[in-house]
């Protein structure tokens, strides 16, 4: 049944595809195994939400996408990701700093580096040798209006990151992965560390950044899973359970497992 | 056993222990105290020892001729008493020094933090600290007998005694310290830093240089003022391979004596006590003092600047 539901949103004339995981499997250290024989669709512009308890490596698959896991010895992928349905970004042969240069992350917790605003934005495009001054400006404006944080910091681009606020860090961090013109951003339970206000600004821009780019995100929170996202995927001990709509998968989940966390009976 | 924790002592035997125990927290921290107190009581007696002395010198040596003579004798006739010469010598020793130990140490420390597989860290960097504990004799010999052979190669007319090649082997010896420093702080830095940097494409190269780094550098600069402290306060290495005559040059090719120099020359002669000739040696110790103090002040508003807030 899971299969079928499955099958029917692969096929759906509506989904433009954007990335394909299949059969992934992925191994920590060479022995932990963790992800188990993913399968998933990441649809074009669209907002697709990975949900499901501590553990069961949502994150771990999020970071599959631009091959953090690389940077650390003994992990090993099985499988693969296609991305525009020709570049399978699991090869070994595919540049990981390629695959990073259309695939951005924003983290957990907001990361500006020690630098001030306008270099926290510019510095995707300074390791990518942009050294045009007028490109460089113009890159970090339209990053910062696009994060909607133009305004509030327009006037204090030379000041330290570190001066803004939770809230305003994490903006800055989506500017920073949006400067550099990604096909597709990679969230980490992004509001994770805000407070409400900071949580509902991130959210609101997230639903406004999806015209731009192809969404993946990892949340915690089922609320938010079901405001931002257009497809959810339901994951439980390192397997993908069920991957639907968000609003077939919160009002009709197919599986046993899906319906008693999303009801809240654990997790 | 916890039948009898549990019973509740009558009241006074609760207040006889109560001044028992509140005796001995007392007795601790008097001790913790005097511990504490050991270091600096130490530092406030040299510094009046050196005072008092330097004081004695100045009641014969205007400060001014002092701070600005370019001429030092204090031992011929008629004696000179200015400390430039001295003060060049450990200038020039001393960047000689950091000019190769601020760039190796940096380096080696970005290496052994952001590079090197951990194997092979831990294989390095035991032997980066044995670099440390060679006795600075053994370094100022390797210096007179093998560097400057070495550089008298390349630079012909390079005299024996000269401050390039003491100032070369300091900075070796100086290295292992300000890499260790600097490994300890570029370590400190959040894991998210470098991961968010590798997350915009960024090569490890650039994540080094221009994140992990940048992120570290209150505790770089502390090592390089320590490593300036210890290059500055250098004895041996200068005292056998620089030479000891107090010539006014800016000439690392030269020969030329540092303040330290000095102190060992006049310490290990006999000097009567009182005269003036002993008394210089306070005022040069005083000096180098004030020089190291001046570097410390400096590192320190250095990185309370750039202080590392990730």
């Amino acid at each position: 049944m899971v299969e079928e539901a499955f099958k029917s949103i692969f096929d759906s004339p509506e989904l433009q595809l954007k990335a394909q995981v299949n059969n992934l499997n992925f191994y920590y250290g060479g022995t932990a195994h963790v992800l188990k024989n993913v399968n998933l669709a990441i649809a074009e512009n669209q907002v697709t939400a990975l949900i499901g308890p501590s553990g069961c490596g949502k994150t771990t698959l999020l970071r599959c996408f631009n091959r953090m896991h690389d940077l650390y010895p003994g992990n090993r992928y099985e499988g693969e990701i296609l991305l525009d349905s020709s570049i399978n970004i699991l090869d070994r042969q595919v540049d990981p700093i390629e695959v990073r240069m259309r695939i951005s992350m924003v983290f957990q917790r907001p990361n500006p580096f020690p630098k001030s605003i306008y270099e926290n934005v510019a510095y995707g495009l300074r390791v990518r040798g942009e050294q045009r001054q007028s490109v460089m400006d113009e890159k970090v404006e339209q990053a910062l209006r696009l994060a909607a944080l133009w305004d509030e910091v327009k006037d204090r681009l030379r000041e330290p990151a570190y001066n803004l606020s939770g809230g305003q860090q994490q903006r800055l961090c989506i500017a920073r992965a949006l400067a550099t013109d990604p096909e597709m951003i990679l969230f980490d339970e992004p509001t994770s560390a805000l407070d409400p206000i900071a949580t509902a600004s991130i959210e609101e821009l997230m639903s406004h950044l999806k015209k731009h780019v192809t969404i993946l995100i990892v949340t915690h929170s089922l609320q938010q899973a079901a405001r931002l996202s257009d497809y959810t995927a339901f994951m439980f001990l390192g397997e993908l359970v069920e991957f639907n709509k968000t609003i077939t998968l919160f009002n009709q989940p197919l599986s046993k497992q899906t319906e008693d966390y999303i009801s809240g009976r654990f997790g | 056993m916890t039948e009898h924790s549990l019973q509740l002592s009558s009241p006074s035997q609760l207040y006889q222990k109560k001044r028992l125990r509140d005796l001995k927290e007392q007795a601790i921290q008097f001790l913790l105290l005097l511990a504490a107190c050991s270091s600096v009581a130490t530092t406030i007696a040299i510094m009046w020892v050196l005072i008092s002395e330097s004081v004695g010198l100045f009641q014969h040596v205007s400060p001014w001729e002092f701070l600005t003579g370019t001429e030092w004798a204090p031992l011929f006739e008629p004696p000179a008493y200015g400390i430039l010469p001295l003060v060049c010598g450990t200038l020039v020793t001393s960047a000689v020094a950091l000019a190769v130990a601020i760039p190796l140490g940096t380096i080696a420390a970005l290496y052994l933090t952001e590079f090197a597989s951990p194997q092979l860290r831990e294989a390095v960097k035991p032997i980066l600290e044995l670099l440390a504990g060679i006795p600075t004799v053994v370094f100022g010999y390797f210096a007179l007998l093998f560097v400057t052979p070495l550089l008298q190669k390349v630079i012909p007319d390079l005299p024996g005694f000269n401050m390039l090649s003491p100032g070369i082997v300091m900075g070796i010896m100086i290295t292992p310290l300000i890499s260790s420093i600097s490994e300890d702080a570029m370590r400190a830095v959040p894991v998210e830093l470098r991961e968010g940097s590798y997350a915009t494409g960024a090569t490890r190269l650039q994540t080094a240089w221009k994140v992990v780094f940048p992120a570290a550098i209150s505790g770089i600069s502390a090592s390089y003022i320590l490593g300036i402290s210890r290059a500055v306060g250098e004895t041996m290495i200068v005292a056998i391979a620089a030479g000891l005559q107090p010539i006014m040059t800016l000439n690392p090719l030269e020969s030329a004596a540092t303040i330290t120099t000095y102190i060992v020359q006049v310490s290990l002669g006999d000097t009567p006590h009182g005269t003036p000739e002993y008394q210089t040696i306070f005022a040069a110790g005083l000096t180098l003092v004030i020089i190291t103090l001046i570097f410390n002040i400096i590192g320190y508003f250095l990185s309370r600047r750039y202080r590392e807030r990730y």
